[in-house]
């Protein structure tokens, strides 16, 4: 209990950080006026829409504003359309997790079995395969990735639309340009892992004990293994979030990333602002039921089982 | 009575070092010929220092590795080119006990799991893990813990209770108690004794300490670089040993007397590198008493009576 407590409190922390830091870098970076009206609007008019989304306000007191509306679950309007900001990020929610979470799907189907065989044959072509594979997958950036995927089978083979989000055939693409660097580094990081178990002692004694080959690496090294995996799968998740925004604007993917490359472009304030909310929250929430899963997976770290004395 | 374990003329060879492109690699005999025999319910104990290859032997005998030429029998049976099936039958009567019992020990799983789990392997009723856990005195809600809540005497005597389990025939033990304090190293001698009267074990109890296995072994085998250079009964080994080596190891075990001054142990220096042993008997560069021969002729293993020692100068020396 104890342990949850300080957790959300850190949570909190983060979150403050992340809106005030927001807040002022955005604020920092110019006038949303010029992008957002044309050049030649009179001065009234310029003053009228600084009045209206509260830019002529000292910047404490806009900031104090925004945390009361926030505390109301209010996340401003979008400038460029009068929208709620939050509705309008919110309706992109779904098709961005779609993207994100098929890509990790993706990465742990592909990343881990081959990370653990990578292991298993250390050394052998098998190994030395994997390994060329994973270093051409995380050296590959996503836009280029994209691109070629969509080269090869949108211009060459006509296999597969390059953009938009209509069909189950859209989300291949955007999922496998977004899933091959994550399966990349997963696939590394569960080979040293399965490594470094498979040389413990305790493997040892599961031969001596009479343990079959089969039995050794699931009863023992794969459960074993998985603790550090899951940490980076965690934390890499974060990155996914990232790597989306680069991700969706190559195939047109109308998700959040999307969204925040063109709030960003006309200095749509409160949308950025709900979106960097929204991702910073995400990873946080990631943050958390990593250290959950943690907890379920090794014992040492386990929380509130009553730590016997000795 | 046919002998429990009967290993014959053992060899392996490691490899020292990479081969490259203008240098071969070197090999190294970590196990040079080595025979030895264990009865049923006996102790051996194998002593010698770093590096000499008793835990290379060790893993011979429980067939963890293969050996490059020789024969282990046993019950009988020839172990060395069993197939990996038979030998899983095997280990229910070979077991081994390791230094590192943090390190045997998965940490993911309860201690009674662990000891359980040899038991599932070989589809065993697990009420053998119950009486196992008692016989080292940790039944009950001891039982539940995880390896990182208990000590290291505690956890040692949880991998012993895991090779009791399977009720085996004979406990290999690799250095089991030189991480452990003094204190808690009585402790695990004294259990492993009792274990042996109640349950008519044999032990091969490897160590690097000459006080210790005067406690447990009914026999000792002395290794230098691969090879056993004196073989003999506890009471007449440590009443006087034949081979200058072994003198020199048990001049060497500090005597818990202070009245003693301290006599200085001959001091004989650092074993040579076991890539590249020193020709004739392998002892001769430390050897206070070598004479020519020794630097050219490869002393054999000759017995003395119920004892065996490889040296050219016992008759002149005894």
């Amino acid at each position: 209990m104890r342990w949850m407590t300080i957790k959300t409190l850190r949570a909190a922390l983060t979150m403050w950080l992340v809106v005030t830091f927001v807040f002022f870098v955005l604020r920092l970076s110019g006038d949303p006026t010029d992008v957002l009206l044309p050049d030649d609007v009179d001065q009234a008019t310029r003053n009228f829409y600084r009045a209206k989304w509260g830019l002529d306000r000292p910047i404490w007191d806009q900031y104090f504003s925004y945390w009361t509306a926030l505390f109301q679950g209010d996340f401003g309007v979008s400038f460029r359309n009068n929208l709620d900001a939050f509705d309008l990020v919110w309706e992109r929610v779904p098709k961005t997790l779609l993207l994100t979470l098929t890509a990790t799907a993706i990465a742990i189907l592909i990343g881990v079995p081959m990370g653990i065989l990578a292991a298993l044959y250390r050394d052998s072509w098998v190994d030395r395969l994997v390994m060329s594979l994973a270093v051409f997958g995380f050296s590959m950036p996503n836009f280029f990735l994209g691109i070629l995927l969509i080269l090869l089978f949108s211009l060459n083979l006509r296999w597969l639309p390059s953009s938009g989000s209509e069909t189950w055939w859209h989300l291949i693409m955007p999922a496998l340009t977004l899933g091959t660097g994550f399966a990349a580094s997963l696939a590394r990081y569960t080979r040293s892992s399965m490594i470094d178990v498979l040389s413990k002692p305790y493997m040892r004694t599961a031969r001596s004990k009479g343990a079959g080959p089969g039995l050794r690496v699931r009863a023992h090294a794969l459960p074993n293994a998985a603790v550090p995996v899951v940490t980076i799968l965690g934390f890499r998740f974060g990155d996914l979030l990232g790597w989306a925004v680069v991700t969706e604007t190559v195939f047109a993917w109308p998700g959040i990333g999307r969204l925040l490359t063109n709030a960003v472009a006309s200095r749509d304030l409160a949308v950025v602002q709900c979106i960097m909310i929204i991702l910073a929250f995400t990873m946080v929430l990631a943050n958390m039921i990593v250290d959950l899963i943690y907890g379920w997976l090794d014992p040492r770290v386990r929380v509130g089982a009553g730590t016997q004395s000795r | 009575m046919t002998a429990l374990i009967k290993a014959t003329d053992l060899r392996r060879t490691y490899t020292a070092g990479r081969s490259q492109w203008f240098r071969r690699s070197k090999n190294f005999h970590a196990v040079d010929g080595i025979s030895v025999t264990i009865q049923r319910g006996e102790t051996l104990g194998i002593v010698g220092e770093s590096g000499c290859g008793k835990s290379t032997l060790a893993k011979l005998i429980t067939g963890l590795i293969q050996a490059n030429n020789g024969s282990v029998l046993f019950d009988g049976t020839e172990t060395t080119n069993l197939g990996d099936a038979a030998w899983r039958d095997l280990r229910r009567r070979i077991q081994m006990v390791y230094q590192d019992a943090a390190g045997s020990l998965d940490g993911r799983m309860t201690v009674r799991a662990q000891v359980e789990e040899p038991l599932h392997i070989h589809g065993l009723p697990l009420d053998a893990a119950e009486r196992a856990l008692e016989a080292v005195g940790l039944a009950g809600p001891m039982a539940q813990r995880y390896p990182h809540e208990m000590s290291g005497g505690q956890l040692q005597r949880i991998v012993i209770a895991r090779a009791l389990a399977l009720e085996p025939e004979v406990l290999v033990l690799d250095e089991p108690v030189s991480a452990l304090d003094v204190s808690i190293q009585a402790q695990i001698v004294n259990l492993l004794v009792d274990l042996q009267r109640d349950r008519g074990l044999a032990y091969v109890f490897v160590s690097h300490d000459l006080g210790v296995v005067r406690h447990i072994a009914d026999r000792i085998a002395v290794m230098y670089l691969g090879r056993i250079v004196e073989e003999a009964p506890k009471d007449a080994f440590y009443a006087g040993p034949l081979h200058p080596y072994s003198k020199a190891l048990l001049a060497a075990v500090p005597k818990p007397d202070p009245s003693l001054r301290r006599t200085s142990a001959p001091r004989i220096g650092d074993p040579p590198n076991p890539v590249a042993p020193p020709a004739g008997c392998r002892f001769h560069p430390r050897c206070p008493l070598a004479t020519a021969q020794c630097q050219t002729e490869a002393p054999a293993l000759r017995a003395f009576g119920d004892r065996r020692a490889a040296c050219h100068l016992i008759e002149d020396v005894a």
